[in-house]
């Protein structure tokens, strides 16, 4: 196994980047920003619809590209860097891994086209800790030949821009997968968030009429394996964030003069920066290792202990870029006006999904101890 | 621990390693499972250089080089395979390896044929050791302060050398030496400089070992005193020694660290043993340190694959520049987090072979952040060659 990126994939990464920098600029960003909105329609149209990015994973039976979760992260990464405001990690991130795994083939064959196709945003309403096995809160009901389900979510990504909502939900002493759209049973309700970049709402369902989608089948095995997809994505999210808090950083103390030289001139600066530099690669080099993994077929306890890892990696990493670009920014790094703080708080804002790095930690320690039996 | 085993193009090639390992690593040679790794380096040397002559009768000297030099011509992925395989075997630390993986192919790239000829055919058989003849008293990190002199005997062209060579690993258990020189009266810094390769059986050359924190003598002080070099063993120009060194280094681009990898991974299996004996699995702390160290490991191998993944023409980028760093500064945590595991015991010296290993990882990884580049020079280098900084300035003391 080598981790080399092939020239397809250097040319995907190219052009992710080159039409970000364009249309996720620091500026467009704030506009979303400024507007309460969390979701830059243009940019959300155009990835999804015209580049077809929501597909890039997608079996192509289903519209999709057929391409591995290696290269949707290379996607996020971009998008992490460019603290892009559209619902592609909810959709492409969390909802298409999901269907993928663990819906029935009906439902795949529903559902996944029009996402690949960009028709349709989507997320999960799954519990802040991440696991679709535990913490359910939601309840399904049999009402007629379909179904309605009940409950509080009190926190899920992206939940005012989709258009369906994933809900793991008890049934009958079971666990089910469902599928809410918009009803009169569904109370949806933005948060005000520190990170403005991300919306994140509470689900509030009353009855709410709801479709199963699962495979029973496949739904405890497969949602473990969609909730790495997206724990995977998350952290390659991060990894792009942190990288553009060590770019932005650079490029302001290569020009600031202190003392009569550049301030990236003393070597306390330097080697800050080249510390960040070096565990950015680090985490860079979890979250490739680990997709790769997963694609090529690894077992999947050990897909998903490299999982953990990249995510505790990426977790930190993007934390301290964005406490250090602020520090070596200096004052205007506690500016409205300069980046830093938004890349601050998304780090902070995505620190907290899928549960703190202590029990990912814990999970491995776990398996090195050879505690539980693997799953 | 995981480990994958996807069947690949190395598989018949691993077989064959585990098969020679097993069927050769025997006898005469089994004290040596295990042995000869950092910290351990002067272990049974006279054993172990038999081993390597073991070693090349079955070709398993420098399979990495061409099969024109007599290499087996390994693809990178082949090699990993092999190192991996030697290593999960218990293969000993490699007396050779510093002729396998650094004059050696500096030779094949800038070497005369006759250089060749001499040299690469006794590298390969295990017959000629080699060390390394960089730092000075006055030049470590500053490796262009170097004062070492050689003049030109007039009577025959040889080069004769005087100076101070220090921390010279293996000299004392070595037959040649490659080491830099000043050639040219009152140059300074990078210019002027020649490489020279030197017998060390010869009068004008003295070697004292220097003991080391952990008690052992790995390396040593080398005195010249009008020590000679032939003529024909300059590498390169007179003059231009300063490239050579540096493209002597460029060649530890890192096949051998996931070798290396399997013996850390040892070490922290040993960890996780003994803290599930003594209880400080229970610990949290202890136990997410232990995570940490087990993804900090995943990640070298993912970062070593990344490097290896390059195709070598490109400048290295910011994942290989920052790898000595990485790897470094996760051993060294790992010594650490080994003592916090004994506890106690990590004080006592006993016959506990465990503990004895680990102990020394403890004492030794702390000079992995300072050869080969110490942590600080190894910042400078990230922040000046991969993030385009600012170079240092320099003093004007000498
Ligand atoms: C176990 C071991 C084996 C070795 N084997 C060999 C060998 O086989 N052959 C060989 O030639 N050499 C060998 N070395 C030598 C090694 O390469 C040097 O020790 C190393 O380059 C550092 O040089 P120094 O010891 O003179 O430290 P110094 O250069 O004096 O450094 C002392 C401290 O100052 C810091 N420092 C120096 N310059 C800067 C700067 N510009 N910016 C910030 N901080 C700075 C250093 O990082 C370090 O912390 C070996 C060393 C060890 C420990």
């Amino acid at each position: 196994m080598r981790l080399a990126l092939s020239p397809d994939q250097e040319m995907m990464r190219e052009e992710a980047a080159r039409i970000l920098a364009e249309r996720s600029s620091s500026s467009a960003v704030r506009r979303v920003i400024d507007a309460g909105a969390s979701r830059d329609d243009a940019i959300w149209n155009a990835l999804s619809r015209e580049l077809g990015w929501c597909g890039v994973a997608i079996p192509e039976r289903h519209g999709g590209l057929g391409l591995g979760l290696f290269d949707l992260a290379l996607l996020l990464e971009e998008t992490g860097r460019r603290l892009l405001c559209a619902p592609f990690f909810a959709t492409a991130g969390c909802a298409a891994p999901l269907l993928a795994h663990a819906a029935s083939d009906e439902a795949q064959a529903r559902w996944l086209p029009r996402i690949a196709a960009g028709e349709c945003a989507a997320t999960v309403a799954w519990p802040a800790s991440g696991s679709l096995v535990n913490d359910i809160l939601l309840t399904a009901e049999r009402a007629g030949g379909e179904y309605v389900i009940s409950g509080v979510v009190d926190q899920v990504l992206d939940v005012r821009n989709a258009d369906i909502i994933l809900a793991p939900a008890r049934f009958d002493g079971e666990i089910g997968l469902f599928t809410l759209e918009r009803s009169a049973g569904l109370h949806l309700q933005s948060h005000r968030t520190l990170d403005a970049t991300r919306n994140i709402g509470r689900l509030h369902a009353d009855r709410a009429p709801a479709s199963r989608v699962d495979d029973p089948a496949r739904l405890a095995h497969g949602a473990t394996r969609a909730a790495d997809w997206s724990k995977l994505l998350l952290a390659a999210e991060q990894v792009g964030g942190a990288q553009a808090c060590l770019d932005l950083t650079l490029a302001y103390i290569a020009e600031r003069v202190q003392f009569g030289r550049a301030i990236a001139s003393f070597q306390a600066v330097k080697h800050r920066c080249a510390k960040l530099a070096i565990e950015i690669e680090t985490a860079r080099s979890l979250v490739w290792g680990a997709a790769s993994g997963v694609d090529q077929g690894a077992d999947d306890w050990e897909a998903s202990l490299d999982v953990a890892g990249a995510l505790v990696a990426a977790t930190e990493i993007y934390n301290l870029a964005a406490e250090e670009a602020i520090q070596l920014h200096g004052g205007v790094g506690f500016t409205w006006e300069y980046d830093p703080h938004l890349y601050f708080k998304r780090a902070q804002a995505s620190a907290a999904w899928f549960g703190a790095p202590e029990t990912h930690l814990e999970r491995v320690a776990q398996h090195l101890f050879d505690e539980h039996e693997h799953a | 621990m995981p480990e994958r085993a996807v069947p690949d193009e190395t598989t018949a090639l691993r077989a064959e390693v585990v098969n020679w390992m097993r069927a050769h690593l025997v006898g005469d040679f089994a004290p040596l499972r295990h042995r000869g790794h950092a910290g351990d380096g002067d272990a049974l040397p006279e054993l172990r250089k038999r081993w390597e002559r073991e070693l090349a009768s079955g070709g398993w000297t420098c399979v990495g080089w061409p099969r024109e030099h007599g290499g087996r011509g390994l693809s990178i992925t082949e090699q990993v395979a092999f190192q991996e395989e030697y290593a999960r075997a218990g293969g000993p630390g490699r007396m050779g390896h510093i002729g396998e993986g650094l004059i050696g192919p500096t030779l094949i790239a800038y070497g005369t044929e006759s250089q060749k000829a001499r040299f690469l055919p006794r590298i390969l058989g295990g017959e000629d050791f080699w060390c390394q003849g960089y730092s000075e008293p006055g030049a470590g990190s500053d490796l262009a302060a170097l004062r070492t002199r050689a003049t030109r005997d007039p009577a025959t062209g040889d080069w004769l050398v005087s100076g101070q060579k220090i921390w010279t690993s293996l000299a004392h258990v070595s037959d040649w030496i490659f080491a830099l020189a000043r050639c040219e009266e009152g140059s300074v810094g990078r210019k002027g400089l020649i490489f020279l390769m030197l017998p060390l059986r010869q009068p004008g050359v003295t070697i004292h070992p220097i003991r080391q924190m952990g008690g052992g003598e790995e390396f040593n002080s080398v005195f010249f005193d009008n020590a000679r070099a032939s003529a024909e063993d300059v590498v390169g120009e007179p003059g231009e020694g300063w490239s050579i060194a540096m493209a002597l280094l460029g060649f530890e681009r890192g096949v051998s660290t996931l070798g290396q990898q399997m013996v850390f991974a040892e070490e922290l299996q040993l960890i996780i043993d003994i803290a599930r004996e003594n209880g400080a699995a229970h610990a949290p702390v202890i136990r997410q340190r232990i995570a940490r160290a087990w993804i900090g490991l995943r990640a070298l191998r993912f970062s070593a694959l990344r490097v290896l993944g390059a195709d070598g023409s490109a400048p290295l980028g910011r994942e290989a520049l920052g790898y000595k760093y990485q790897w470094s500064n996760w051993h060294r945590d790992l010594g650490r987090l080994a003592m916090d595991v004994l506890g106690g015991d990590a004080n006592i010296i006993s016959d506990d072979p465990r503990r004895a290993r680990l102990q020394q990882l403890f004492l030794f990884s702390r000079a992995d952040t300072i050869y080969g580049g110490t942590n600080e020079i190894q910042l400078n280098i990230i922040a000046e060659q991969g993030l385009g900084m600012p170079r240092e300035p320099r003093g004007s003391l000498t």
